[in-house]
């Protein structure tokens, strides 16, 4: 597993045990037990679980498995590149955590920045995979 | 494929059914005049799919291909693994049954079933990341 898989992955680790937990925290004070800032957590919730966990995990776990671009030279794409997306997209996350929690004037702006983050995390990691998407080296 | 990962698949695609069949119903609601828990079924029909099918589906796939985790024990101890299938559906399930009905009928029986249910599933989600953390790992 290549280094930028192994540090998708451990990110997405970490965002399904902060999505989780905060998911548990909702629906305990769906049951009574407490009360919690609703309009907080619930967008960071989903921010997490959605982008920081299903979205990179699926991006790590592929990064790694999928037919590698040379045979001659083990290389999977450009890593500066791969790097670059996934350090996108984790701060996106966090912009766009933080805007759906940002006071008012603030909120806008700041989930638009993460947004757009998440969408150059997605360009760029699109460009670097799609010559991967082909038959294995071995079959050809 | 492993048994574990079996069974996480073969209920990640029920699961996906059910997310299914939730949202037709919750669509059906109104104009087939159903009764007025199905209107209640959205964050259900939400997380049948995102936990049920999606995640489901990851914990069970990861846990066949992450690299191992040594020579003797591949997938680590199993029945620790066991329990973060029984936690996770055990958690699934309770919310199915007791979140439509919390928001029809509150009581504390359903408001225990929803807190047994947020601890079932956060429980099985710390022990999977618990059990996979060492396999993310170069081979
Ligand atoms: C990959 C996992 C998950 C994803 C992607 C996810 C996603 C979402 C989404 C999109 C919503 C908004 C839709 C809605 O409100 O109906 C939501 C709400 C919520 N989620 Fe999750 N979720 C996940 C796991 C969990 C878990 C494990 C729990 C509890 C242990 C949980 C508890 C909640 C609660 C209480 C709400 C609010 C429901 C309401 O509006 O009353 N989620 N989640």
């Amino acid at each position: 597993m290549p280094a930028p898989s192994r540090w998708a992955i451990r990110a997405a680790l970490v965002y399904l045990l902060l999505g989780f937990t905060a998911g548990a925290v909702l629906l305990a004070a769906k049951g009574g037990l407490g009360s919690v800032p609703w309009r907080v957590l619930h967008p960071l919730h989903i921010e997490w679980l959605l982008v920081g966990w299903t979205a990179q995990l699926t991006m790590g776990v592929a990064y790694w498995i999928f037919p590698r671009v040379s045979l001659r030279r083990d290389v999977s794409g450009s890593p500066r590149m791969v790097w670059l997306a996934f350090a996108m997209l984790n701060v996106g996350i966090w912009l766009a955590g933080i805007g759906a929690i940002a006071p008012r004037p603030l909120e806008g702006t700041v989930t638009l920045l993460g947004r757009l983050c998440e969408v150059s995390a997605a360009v760029v990691f699109a460009r670097v995979m799609w010559p991967r998407v082909r038959p294995g080296l071995a079959q050809m | 494929m492993p048994p574990l990962t079996r069974w996480y698949v073969r209920l990640s695609f029920t699961y996906l059914v059910l997310a299914l069949v939730a949202s037709t119903a919750g669509a059906a609601q109104q104009p087939l005049g159903l009764p007025g828990w199905v209107a209640a079924l959205g964050p259900v029909a939400v997380h049948l799919f995102v936990v049920g099918w999606i995640t489901q589906m990851i914990f069970g796939v990861a846990y066949w291909m992450f690299p191992r985790r040594s020579a003797a024990m591949p997938r680590g101890d199993p029945a620790p693994a066991v329990a973060t299938l029984a936690l996770l559906n055990a958690g699934l399930l309770l919310r199915i049954v007791a979140e439509p009905w919390h928001a029809t009928r509150p009581s504390s029986l359903t408001g225990g079933m929803l807190v047994a249910s947020a601890m079932a599933q956060w429980l099985a989600g710390v022990w999977w990341v618990v059990m996979m953390w060492p396999r993310v790992k170069e081979r």
